[in-house]
């Protein structure tokens, strides 16, 4: 009974959870473009609608394209089971709405993606949902905003657009010790440069949408489940651990075990407010994480390369690029993202906020554009964009202050982005 | 028979195929005549993939789940079985492994396999003495179901990478 040994993330990348097609033999995974699925009988049917079987009923819930991606994605963040959104931020939306009931509280880092702020202190109070922020990277602080009914800790590996690596090792016995689930969204990072399952995340967020599509042509989410926290011994969970009416007195927890999570995300959130992920773009998705290490591995290279020249440019005040030594986050960067610190960053011009604009737009090759995690090389103003719907200081503790520009830096040839950088500084 | 000692933290791929594929009759301990019960819907899903499945629950005995007559105990069971599924607490199992090392020779017993959420040490330590091979917390319909890709269906991470189509066990 000899195991193969685990296939590495470049064989998973291209093969988790495609296999040639069961009825054609198709070896690309075909875009499965039908809404339903026809049933053997009445008996099959009912079977289907009480998650008593294994099977496709309505695309709103599974899909076959779609569960290649979900498959594929929970294996490269070493997760038990993954659940595909339409967009990172429904995504976020499915993994809340299955924790979280009305009146309860979680805390989140302030350095999130702009939009990631806004969802959680402007809209999730309209679900009863609260959002308390505290600075990742000091525990204590993260364990006094969580205090007796905080019920989960959410950061981002890899912040947007701030450079920000956080220190997620301490973060886990700490959510551990509350009993609640430490939520980490690694869309920055990718799971070819990042796991956080191995330091004691329990649930991954990706907007897919970034690099793991990798070519701006499809907004996808997927939420991971690591398949490790316990619901019974925590406790705190009633959705998951008490008998759902709606299934006629199951308990996820129970019947699912590791994948529970995964399942109630599916059969009551995804079901019930429907940001389900398009077929197509589920296939474009597949696509590009087939290459995701070799585009990773150049994206860093690139990034590293720009970054480092601009540092040396006489009109650029700061950069703020974990792979950089001069970064304050640089030892983090080099323990949770040794292959490299991801191609998003922010400068600060010394000319403030007026050259960043004129930079901004005098830049040639770079697309000014609300995106990152592109082929092509990307930039923006974060702070009359992204984050414009924030305070002066909450933009501050994103770090995307007023003079910062953000920038996503694509597979082009390294010579070629640092000399429209060039051109567009002289200009500035 | 020389077995390897196994992990009950890992079970390889091959052990649980070998299993699913050599079982044909599993006695369901715990099976519950309640339609919405895992026990009751795992037995289900087993019968519609080929497994003869004799549910075995005291408290049911007699009644009939899925065409099947439900015994009191593993030693009411008229027919050989080739596996003991055992759907009851971890605290209730060691009884039940202690009859079913002794009907071991009379029925055909091969293997023990307690549920998701079921796990006896010392009780699988003693079965496998007797020559049985043990699985501990899992469920041979999710196993089933992971091996011949339907599991997938849902998202679930298979572990399986290859580029052969999957089959059942």
């Amino acid at each position: 009974m000899t195991e193969r040994p685990k296939p590495g993330f470049e064989t998973r990348a291209i093969h988790a959870g495609a296999r040639p097609d069961a009825a054609t033999g198709a070896r690309s995974t075909p875009i499965y473009q039908t809404t339903s699925y026809v049933f053997d009988d009445a008996d099959h049917a009912a079977s289907l609608f009480n998650l008593q079987s294994f099977g496709y009923i309505y695309s709103r819930i599974t899909n076959p394209t779609v569960a290649v991606l979900e498959e594929r994605v929970a294996s490269l963040e070493g997760g038990r089971a993954a659940i595909a959104a339409a967009s990172g931020h429904a995504a976020q939306f499915l993994a809340f709405f299955t924790l979280l009931e009305p009146g309860d509280s979680f805390v989140a880092a302030p350095n999130l993606y702009g939009g990631s702020v806004t969802q959680f202190a402007k809209s999730f109070p309209k679900l009863g949902w609260h959002c308390r922020f505290a600075d990742p990277n000091d525990v204590e602080a993260v364990d006094r905003a969580l205090g007796a009914d905080g019920k989960a800790i959410f950061v981002e590996s890899l912040a947007n657009p701030g450079g920000v690596v956080v220190d997620l090792e301490p973060l886990a016995p700490l959510a551990r010790a509350r009993r609640v689930p430490l939520i980490v969204d690694n869309t920055l990072a990718s799971p070819y440069l990042c796991n956080p399952i191995d330091w004691g995340a329990d649930i991954v967020i990706h907007s897919a949408t970034k690099f793991l599509g990798g070519h701006g042509n499809a907004l996808a989410g997927v939420v991971v489940e690591s398949g490790r926290f316990d619901w019974f011994a925590s406790g705190r969970f009633p959705a998951m651990t008490q008998p759902d009416p709606a299934y006629h007195g199951l308990t996820f927890a129970e019947t699912f075990g590791d994948f529970g999570f995964t399942m109630r995300a599916r059969a009551v959130a995804l079901r019930d407010f429907g940001p389900a992920l398009a077929p197509m773009n589920a296939f474009l998705v597949l696509q590009g994480i087939e290459t995701l290490p070799l585009r990773m591995a150049r994206h860093c290279e690139n990034a590293l390369a720009v970054a480092s020249h601009l540092e040396r440019h006489p009109k650029v005040a700061w950069v703020s690029y974990a792979g950089l030594p001069s970064s304050r986050y640089h030892a983090l960067a080099r323990k949770y993202l040794p292959k490299g610190a991801g191609a998003v960053f922010t400068f600060g011009l010394k000319g403030g906020f007026d050259a960043g604009v004129r930079v901004v737009e005098a830049v040639e090759l770079f697309s000014h554009l609300a995106n990152v995690g592109d082929t092509r090389s990307l930039i923006i103003h974060p702070a009359s964009t992204t984050h414009r719907q924030l305070t002066d200081e909450q933009r501050t503790a994103a770090g995307a202050g007023n003079d910062a520009v953000r920038l996503s830096i694509g597979l082009e040839t390294a010579a070629d982005l640092i000399a429209d950088l060039d051109q567009a500084l002289a200009r500035g | 028979m020389l077995r390897a000692m196994i992990d009950h933290d890992h079970y390889p791929d091959s052990l649980i195929r070998d299993v699913l594929r050599r079982c044909r009759v599993i006695a369901m301990v715990g099976a519950s005549p309640t339609w919405v019960r895992p026990s009751n819907f795992a037995m289900k899903y087993l019968q519609a993939k080929g497994y003869r499945v004799i549910p075995v629950n005291p408290v049911a005995a007699g009644q009939t789940i899925h065409g099947e007559t439900v015994h009191a105990g593993l030693g009411d069971v008229p027919d050989r079985f080739d596996m003991v599924d055992i759907f009851r607490a971890s605290d209730q199992v060691g009884p039940i492994v202690d009859e079913a090392i002794r009907l071991k020779d009379a029925k055909g017993i091969s293997t023990i396999w307690m549920q998701l959420g079921v796990r006896d040490d010392a009780a699988a330590a003693g079965a496998e003495a007797a020559g049985l091979v043990v699985i501990m917390n899992r469920c041979p319909k999710i196993e089933y179901g992971r091996l011949s890709g339907e599991l997938s269906w849902s998202g679930v991470n298979s572990g399986i990478v290859t580029a052969k189509r999957l089959r059942a066990p």
